[in-house]
């Protein structure tokens, strides 16, 4: 492990605000705070931090999106539904080290001009829910959080809002629309939620990871954030190694690691002593890598290069017995479930490719199935309101197109 | 609907820069306590959130963990999704199936439990994983369920 946020996980009791602040936690909001926002804004921007949420757009530039008038009310709102399969990363900082997820919410608040902030935690981590309740009352008792921050006169409140269940939520203008109390489907954009966003008004969502990177910056400065990983990805990730590996877990290291080091060492190898067949490298809806693609560095552009993508950093490690078919099952399954229904493409589309893979693992598929399946796929593509369809597309197609022969040898001839 | 979550629910209400925020906090409430939510109940929530019974309806039907229908005491929720299953999920669910004795999508004749199957829990990198009501269960093992199924079941003094 190399870094900086999960540096102190395994500390005890970290989640305390007193531990927390032993290890310099709330340093960088006391910087932050006798700072001018602009400053900070400037930071950010020169750190060329990127989104860790999936898209990996630059932070500072969503910031200076914003709507100059700074006398108009503006939301922050922290993204934690981690509902991508094959990503458990935001919780091993909002479970172990919450005080950090609260002090870059804090700094980002003051940057942006916000009073009200939302962690939109999915439903299912009900205690990481409790953790981070607990640790925003402590920070409200001790003046890092709520009014008169430090006091300085500033305020910042955070709303622990939890999901339901629903992948979509996950999506940006879904999620808005979920904490306005309605279904989760996505809003079509422009206007982007900097200037249309919760309740209509300015509003900034970051991932988890994204935000917790923020009093680093502030801390070091912008250089030292940039002596970590390379051009373009600067920083560390939060590597998530998940399936057919000795050691799954999280790990954290510099943009630009290398994939087969994370998993032949730092996670062990591959299970039992078995060959790879393939991985999935960043969450569910990034396009698969064969066992013979994985020399690649874990990064925006290489993974961009290699055909597939950076996503949340979520790696699921398949062994040489997985079936790709049933991998796709699962996978088109899974989309067509979480689809909102708004758009047709979408929502026919993941539906149908379901249908056909479930025949086809049932020996039913008939001759044209394969081509169908790659024929809905690009229907899809650039057709849908949000990036769901398109991952959808992206990540069963590749799987078809990969390996071909083995969903071909369950067609009944 | 008891006028103690009434009003929980208004305080819910005054929680939020608009009210139609409580929405889903109101409903997860409901669902906390009832097990489910009922068509009554989002009449009553409507009513005194004063909102339209629609807007309580379509929230409340596309979210996976609001249920409309009666679920059972312990609700148990296995992971389907493709690390889980890769790493023996199906069998915990083929397991905990028979030996509760429901399919999945069922309840049992006492009301006890229930099963389904869901998408990824975030605990991949744990798997197998199942959640029994907000409870979280992870890397998973027939011998564990059994554990967790048994001690339910002497809590609820059947043996
Ligand atoms: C279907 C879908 C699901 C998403 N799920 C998540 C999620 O669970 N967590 C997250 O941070 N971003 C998720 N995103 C990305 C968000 O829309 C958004 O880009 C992100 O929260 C912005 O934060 P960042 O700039 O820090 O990356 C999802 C996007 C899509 C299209
Ligand atoms: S692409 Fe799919 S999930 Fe996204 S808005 Fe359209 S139907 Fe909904
Ligand atoms: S795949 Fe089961 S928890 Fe993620």
């Amino acid at each position: 492990m190399e870094g900086f946020l999960l540096r102190n996980r395994d500390i005890k009791g970290l989640h305390s605000l007193e531990v927390y602040r032993k290890h310099g936690g709330y340093d960088a909001l006391k910087k932050a705070l006798a700072m001018p926002p602009e400053d900070i804004v400037s930071m950010v921007v020169e750190s060329e931090l990127r989104g860790r949420g999936g898209a990996g757009f630059p932070a500072g530039m969503k910031w200076k999106f914003l709507p100059a008038d700074r006398s108009k009310k503006r939301y922050l709102i922290c993204n934690a539904d981690e509902g991508e399969p094959g990503t458990f990363k935001d919780r091993q900082i909002m479970e172990f080290d919450p005080h950090l997820l609260i002090e870059g919410m804090t700094i980002a608040a003051y940057a942006i001009g916000a009073c009200l902030g939302f962690i939109y935690i999915r439903g299912e981590y009900d205690w990481i829910a409790k953790v981070l309740v607990r640790a925003i009352k402590e920070a409200e008792d001790n003046g890092l959080s709520g009014s008169n921050i430090l006091g300085t006169g500033y305020q910042f409140c955070i709303d622990v809002f939890r999901g339901a269940g629903s992948y979509i939520c996950g999506e940006e203008t879904a999620l808005i629309e979920s904490i306005e109390g309605k279904a989760g489907r996505p809003r079509l954009k422009p206007p982007f939620p900097a200037a249309y966003g919760l309740f209509g008004e300015p509003t900034v969502i970051h991932n988890v990871a994204t935000i917790a990177s923020i009093p680093f910056i502030i801390e070091n400065g912008p250089e030292a954030f940039k002596e970590m990983g390379k051009p373009g990805s600067y920083g560390t990730e939060l590597f998530g190694v998940c399936g057919h590996v000795n050691k799954p877990g999280v790990y954290e290291y510099p943009m630009g690691m290398s994939l087969r080091k994370l998993i032949y060492e730092v996670a062990g190898g591959i299970k039992g002593g078995k060959k790879l067949k393939a991985v999935i490298p960043g969450g569910l809806s990034a396009p698969v890598l064969r066992a013979d693609e994985i020399d690649v560095t874990m990064d925006f552009e290489s993974l961009l290069a290699a055909g597939s993508v950076l996503g949340t950093g979520g790696i699921i490690v398949l062994d040489e017995d997985v079936s790709m078919p049933h991998v796709a099952q699962k996978t088109a399954k899974f989309f067509a479930h979480e689809s909102c229904g708004e758009c047709t493409p979408c929502r026919e589309g993941t539906n149908v490719i379901k249908f056909l893979m479930d025949r086809i693992i049932a020996g039913q598929g008939a001759p044209d199935d394969i081509a169908q399946i790659q024929r809905l796929c690009r229907y899809i593509r650039g057709s849908t309101i949000c990036a769901l369809g398109e991952a959808a597309a992206m990540s069963v197609g590749t799987m078809v197109k990969k390996f071909r022969g083995e969903f071909e040898s369950l067609l009944t001839r | 609907m008891d006028d103690k979550l009434k009003r929980l629910i208004i305080k819910l209400t005054h929680r939020f820069p608009e009210k139609e925020a409580a929405i889903l906090p109101a409903l997860a409430m409901i669902q906390k306590r009832n097990g489910h939510v009922s068509g009554n109940d989002m009449e009553e929530m409507a009513r005194i959130m004063k909102i339209p019974e629609a807007r309580v309806f379509s929230a409340a039907s596309f979210y996976s963990m609001l249920s409309l229908k009666p679920v059972g005491k312990y609700h148990v929720q296995v992971c389907s999704n493709v690390v889980c299953s890769l790493l023996n999920g199906f069998s915990i669910l083929d397991h905990l199936a028979g030996k509760i004795g429901i399919r999945e999508g069922e309840v049992t004749r006492d009301g006890l439990f229930s099963i389904s199957s869901v998408e990824c829990l975030g605990s991949c990198g744990y798997a197998p994983a199942m959640l029994v009501n907000t409870e979280h269960y992870e890397n998973m093992s027939i011998e564990k369920v059994d554990r967790v199924i048994d001690s339910i079941m002497k809590k609820e003094g059947r043996t």
